[in-house]
């Protein structure tokens, strides 16, 4: 275990239990009406889900950074969370249109079936050549895609309150989630995560481009399996259980990387932790905002994103001028 | 130990632009690839490091086709040098050279040391490559190919962008790995180059060998004026020619 493994792993568990005590109501364990009850059931999962989901969009952000061999690249990209969330919001969709399907259960499903079908999508266009430049223009052909018929899916909604309710959903929160959502992201998110982490090596050969890459053994296209399967688990099911949040994929592996010795293998771990611990503050910070209603953690994080995407373009430009 | 293509052949988009060739490389030997641009030099290359598959023909490694081998088997075969000496991460010296063990699955300190004191590199092991200057970044991706100690070494003009004292520095590199048994084939601009340092060059034209021998013969004022239609005389003593034109 590296020095910043430690480290990360001594801040989680430093966050952890102070995101189970803070809240619109600060729980003092011992003088708390039914603390134990609210702990276990809503705010415990609650911590699990934030860790979990950032974990998966850490990891995925660092190893897409490394195959891209971009570092404004983001896991969003790929369009598998624009899959993901209209398979989501055709759940959603379709319950409004009284389809009488009990949309807890049918759309972590719905999700994920979309972010399976982008990524077929995504392979089926790339093919199997593994060249990067294909890759990236169609996962961002899958993205406006799924963007477009998601935007569809919502015109279509009998009713204002539909409506209202999926676009709700699609900004993505953590809110009033429960044990079974930790049930379904928690084991496909590690499973994504191994995969991305047994690509390393490969995208550690790739910084050198792809030619010498293969020409070190890597076939990329069995990266590029890796890395779609891999993002495909860990967004899909982040996005399955908790809609879309954006900008942890991308900032993430930013912040991690000057701690690391800057090799793509050696970022996706430490990035899967700092993913989740970022989620986990940004929650806490949301539930503690003094605002009407909680203000939505995917906007939180787009709002905290947006102006560090700007920064780090800046600092870019400046490097290269 | 042979690397051989057999009527090799390349077409893009339906347009021949290699072969097909023949072409049988003996290890031990410096091979140098001249021609002109767009003669299909890096093509002709990237096949005999076995990175693509060719639109007809086969290369063989000791009469196993490329294709045929586990890329991992190919890779610890030969080491390939790309032209564009890109590096995406600002990684370390020692970790870029450590990419070269990468076919064993391993990273064994001895190999990349070696690696690294054969350029000349041990006093930069740990510095970022950014910092690196065009001469110490190019011996830097030498050492990573050398560091998998291949039998092969191809490498796509790895002088370009070299001053005349790291040339000469390279070159001397890749004499001492031909002189231990290693076939050496570098894609050359710089005739003079060739002239001196090959034991052997193949002239690409269009996609064909225009010729191929010992460089007195291969790169005569007739074949220069044949292929890159200039008129040209070699000047000076064996080992140090020069091209005048």
């Amino acid at each position: 275990m590296t020095r910043l493994t430690a480290i990360l792993l001594g801040l989680i568990a430093l966050a952890v239990p102070l995101s189970l005590l803070a809240g619109r109501v600060w729980i003092d364990p011992a003088n708390t009406p039914n603390a134990a009850v609210i702990l276990m059931e809503l705010r415990l999962p609650r911590a699990v889900l934030a860790l979990v989901i950032g974990s998966g969009l850490g990891a995925a952000g660092a190893a897409m950074q490394g195959f891209l061999r971009n570092p404004l690249a983001d896991p969003g990209l790929f369009g598998i969370a624009p899959g993901a969330a209209l398979g989501a919001v055709l759940a959603l969709f379709l319950a409004s249109r009284g389809a009488g399907i009990d949309t807890a259960h049918v759309l972590p499903i719905f999700a994920l079936a979309g972010g399976a079908g982008a990524m077929a999508l995504l392979v089926l266009i790339a093919g199997r050549s593994g060249g990067i430049a294909l890759f990236t223009l169609a996962g961002l052909m899958v993205a406006s895609l799924a963007g477009a018929l998601t935007s569809l899916v919502i015109s279509m909604a009998p009713n204002a309150f539909a409506m209202g309710e999926i676009v709700s959903w699609l900004m993505g929160a953590l809110t009033d989630r429960g044990w079974s959502d930790v049930w379904l992201a928690a084991p496909l998110t590690m499973v994504g995560i191994v995969l991305l982490r047994l690509a390393g090596p490969s995208l550690d050969a790739m910084m050198l481009g792809e030619a010498a890459g293969r020409s070190l053994g890597v076939r990329p296209a069995l990266v590029q399996a890796l890395l779609v399967l891999g993002t495909g688990l860990t967004v899909g099911s982040g996005v399955a259980v908790a809609g879309i949040i954006g900008f942890v994929g991308l900032m993430v592996p930013h912040l991690v990387r000057p701690f690391t010795d800057r090799r793509p293998s050696r970022l996706i771990a430490p990035s899967a932790l700092a993913g989740g611990l970022m989620l986990l503050l940004a929650d806490m910070v949301v539930r503690v905002l003094p605002l009407v209603t909680e203000l939505r953690l995917g906007i939180a994080l787009s709002l905290l994103g947006a102006p560090f995407f700007l920064a780090l373009l800046l600092r870019m430009r400046r490097g290269l001028a | 130990m042979k690397l051989r293509a057999r009527s090799l052949a390349v077409e893009r988009r339906g347009k021949a632009i290699l072969g097909p060739l023949d072409l049988e490389l003996e290890a031990g030997t410096i091979t140098a690839i001249c021609g002109p641009n767009g003669a299909g030099k890096s093509t002709l290359l990237t096949m005999l490091a076995g990175l693509e598959n060719p639109s007809g023909g086969a290369v063989a490694l000791d009469d196993r086709p490329l294709a045929a081998l586990h890329p991992r088997e190919r890779a610890r075969a030969i080491g390939y040098l790309p032209q564009d000496g890109d590096i995406a991460w600002d990684v370390s010296v020692r970790n870029v050279v450590a990419l070269g063990r990468l076919p064993y699955r391993d990273a064994t300190p001895q190999s990349i040391d070696a690696a690294l004191a054969a350029l000349d590199l041990l006093e930069f092991a740990d510095r970022p490559v950014s910092s690196l200057s065009g001469g110490e970044r190019a011996r830097a991706l030498l050492a990573r190919v050398l560091a998998g100690e291949p039998r092969w070494i191809l490498a796509d003009e790895p002088l370009a962008a070299l001053d005349l004292a790291h040339q000469l520095a390279l070159l001397d590199v890749l004499r001492r790995q031909s002189r231990n048994g290693t076939g050496v084939v570098l894609v050359v601009h710089d005739l003079a180059v060739a002239m001196n340092h090959a034991d052997r060059v193949v002239v690409l034209d269009k996609g064909r060998v225009a010729a191929d021998g010992a460089p007195q013969s291969a790169l005569s004022a007739e074949i220069i004026r044949e292929v890159w239609g200039v008129e040209t005389s070699w000047q000076g003593k064996e080992g140090a020619k020069a091209l005048s034109y």
